[in-house]
């Protein structure tokens, strides 16, 4: 055969499975048509008026939609500029923004006739959400996480539990979200015929980071009409934290194109970024591919997946749905960090000023809101997506505050 | 002709399927890597696979991804196991597959992998994570560098996606006996005969059978319907149980002699 008839087997894949040169699809050959499947079923539900219709009906009833768009008036005074507003994911049922992507991917499993449900999940708010979704649905359900998550958040696996799904330790790798993901995919390529992968971020082959993105959406939609109404006007920023994006996606999308509307994504610094002890994927990252995607990923210069730290373990993730890479290559979307201390003080302040405990992810974003509000005039409006609760986290937060009494430790606030 | 079609006409001529044993290139150390290949040719292997080892592989069950860990941590790079294939090539002229990942390959660099890896002395490569709709450059550079280029199909393809694979395929297609991940099982999958069949109906390329296959008996049964059998994790393991043994290299040849017995026509026959 010629060279110029072998080069024409190259089928260039579909435009939509990328973000400029992010995204695709990079999986074993047993996926794939697991994969063309879910993508062909979610486009039906797409083009199904009867699909959107349940689903905002269960985002309505059961998972508590709208969520508030609160304006935090004491942190606002506090800070002496800006004016900061609250979008209040942690009040979803189950306690984070988690339930709304996995509400619609359970609706396109069911009508795909899946029996069985696997996820991932890193802080527990993931795998929590699917257990929940699997037990009003009536579904088995299977959750991997990582060993050392297990014992960071050993409530969230009782959670599981009690909602009748079965939680795998992982214990390969650096026993965090990372091998949690790997192990996973090893059961879908195993079960793939009976089992829907139900993956909790805006990351994977495609389909999963547009399904995601698009089910995540729905924040952004209510934020925006939230401010017009509220305010009259688009807020300036948004910030939102990034582990692997998925409601940070889910806020900026519906901004897009609203350029005057600055997009801010927060990262985990961990102990700091100069120390490589830290989850800042696009901040020090480069691109790669990770978990069936191509995307900024944290690697050494042999192409091995760096281990990562954060005091955050739903942000403990050395990838980044690709979409992102693409917001920060066009520079539509920025992305900073903030460190485990940083999140930390702004996890104690926000519980004394206005009485929310936000999630440790969620409070990686306050954290910047808290450097930027005193920066800006008042008459500017930062949102703040408060993807989660901290009630999950107040455990690890109380052992920590007594390390910091501890004479030989040290400080962490 | 490439090495690996060569072979495969030598092969065909004698009457026997290829027997292919996968090694994971640094372990149990990477000077380990080129004795070991030597031996297994001397007991009759007759193309041989080496894994380069990396942090995610997420199509490998529990043994290679412990062999992967280990020679990680020993410090092995992509650079280390191209550099065993030179030492081989000095001395033997076994084709050798690399199986990887694609993310050491993009970090290396396409081209300049694709160049490393042709001047070493590889003959073919198989990228685990990569399909035909995502492997437009690899291929461009890995045809230029004159190696074949393998890609899999697995019992869950469709026909559409097998006629694809088929064509794009060089040196051999790779036929994942089931639906899963590496690691050896007690017994071949019955359909794997009529998946064999279907993807013989749209080349004349060599097909060779891998994941899950361990012993004689395997070999045996697979290439009574294939061209050739890849045997891993079970040499994966045997390897790492048994590398501190004075008698080691021994032990691989006898193990790997056995296995030859089962590509061989009075085993395919007596089938």
């Amino acid at each position: 055969m010629s060279a110029q008839n072998q080069q024409s087997l190259l089928v260039e894949p579909p435009a939509e499975w990328h973000f400029g040169p992010f995204g695709g699809r990079f999986v074993p050959e047993t996926l794939v048509p697991a994969l063309d499947e879910l993508a062909q079923a979610y486009e039906s539900c797409l083009a199904d008026p009867s699909f959107a219709a349940e689903l905002s009906l269960y985002l309505r009833d059961y998972v508590g939609r709208p969520t508030l768009l609160y304006y935090a008036r004491k942190l606002t005074e506090h800070l002496g500029g800006a004016r900061i507003f609250l979008k209040r994911e942690d009040l979803c049922h189950t306690g984070s923004h988690k339930l709304n992507n996995v509400m619609g991917q359970l609706l396109v499993a069911r009508r795909m006739g899946k029996p069985r449900v696997i996820a991932e999940t890193g802080a527990g708010q993931h795998g929590v959400a699917t257990a929940t979704v699997c037990a009003l649905f009536g579904l088995e359900c299977v959750v991997y996480m990582g060993e050392e998550d297990v014992r960071r958040q050993a409530l969230n696996v009782f959670r599981m539990e009690l909602l009748g799904a079965k939680c795998i330790p992982v214990t390969s790798g650096s026993r965090t979200l990372k091998d949690a993901i790997n192990e996973a995919m090893r059961d879908w390529v195993t079960n793939v015929r009976t089992t829907h992968y139900v993956i909790g971020t805006c990351m994977g082959p495609y389909p999963y980071p547009r399904m995601v993105r698009d089910f995540q959406s729905v924040i952004g939609r209510e934020t925006r009409e939230q401010m017009l109404n509220q305010c009259g006007r688009l807020p300036d920023y948004v910030l939102a934290c990034v582990g692997g994006g998925s409601n940070a996606i889910g806020i900026f999308h519906p901004f897009l194109e609203d350029e005057e509307v600055r997009l801010v994504g927060v990262e985990a610094a961990g102990s700091g970024i100069e120390t490589g002890k830290h989850a800042a994927t696009l901040s020090a990252g480069s691109p790669g591919v990770l978990h069936g995607y191509y995307s900024y990923i944290l690697q050494d210069e042999n192409g091995q997946v760096a281990e990562t730290h954060s005091v955050s373990a739903g942000l403990d993730y050395p990838g980044v749905g690709p979409e992102h890479s693409w917001l920060k290559e066009t520079g539509r979307a920025e992305y900073v960090a903030a460190t485990d201390l940083e999140a930390l003080d702004a996890f104690r302040t926000l519980a004394a000023l206005e009485g929310i405990i936000p999630a440790l992810e969620s409070a990686h974003a306050v954290a910047h809101a808290i450097k930027l509000a005193p920066t800006l005039s008042p008459d500017k409006i930062i949102v703040v997506n408060l993807s989660g609760r901290g009630d999950k986290d107040v455990e690890t937060v109380s052992r920590l505050m007594e390390k910091r009494d501890e004479p030989d430790q040290p400080s962490l606030f | 002709m490439s090495r690996i079609s060569r072979r495969f006409s030598e092969l065909k001529e004698r009457g026997e399927k290829a027997l292919v044993p996968f090694i994971t290139g640094g372990d149990p150390g990477i000077l380990a890597t080129d004795p070991l290949v030597l031996e297994m040719e001397e007991a009759g292997a007759d193309i041989v696979e080496i894994g380069i080892p990396f942090s995610d592989p997420l199509a490998d069950g529990r043994s290679n991804q412990a062999a992967y860990t280990r020679a990680l941590e020993r410090g092995v790079r992509p650079r280390d196991v191209l550099d065993a294939v030179a030492r081989i090539r000095r001395v033997s002229q076994i084709p050798i597959v690399l199986m990887t990942y694609f993310n050491p390959v993009i970090r290396y660099g396409i081209a300049r992998f694709a160049d490393d890896a042709a001047e070493a002395g590889v003959d073919g490569i198989i990228a685990t994570d990569l399909t035909p709709e995502e492997a437009g450059a690899w291929v461009r550079e890995a045809r230029r560098a004159r190696l074949d280029t393998i890609f899999l199909l697995a019992p869950t393809s469709t026909e559409e996606r097998i006629a694809r694979v088929c064509e794009l395929s060089t040196g051999f297609v790779y036929c994942v006996s089931r639906v899963g991940i590496t690691g050896a099982q007690a017994r071949v999958p019955e359909e794997l005969g009529e998946l064999v069949m279907k993807i013989r109906s749209h080349t004349d390329k060599p097909v060779v059978v891998g994941f899950g296959i361990s012993s004689r008996e395997q070999v045996q049964q697979v290439c009574a319907i294939a061209d050739g059998a890849v045997v891993g994790s079970a040499l994966v393991d045997f390897i790492h149980s048994r590398h501190r043994h004075d008698d080691f290299l021994p032990q691989v040849r006898a193990f790997v002699r056995e296995l030859k017995v089962g590509t061989r026509p009075a085993a395919v026959g007596a089938h």
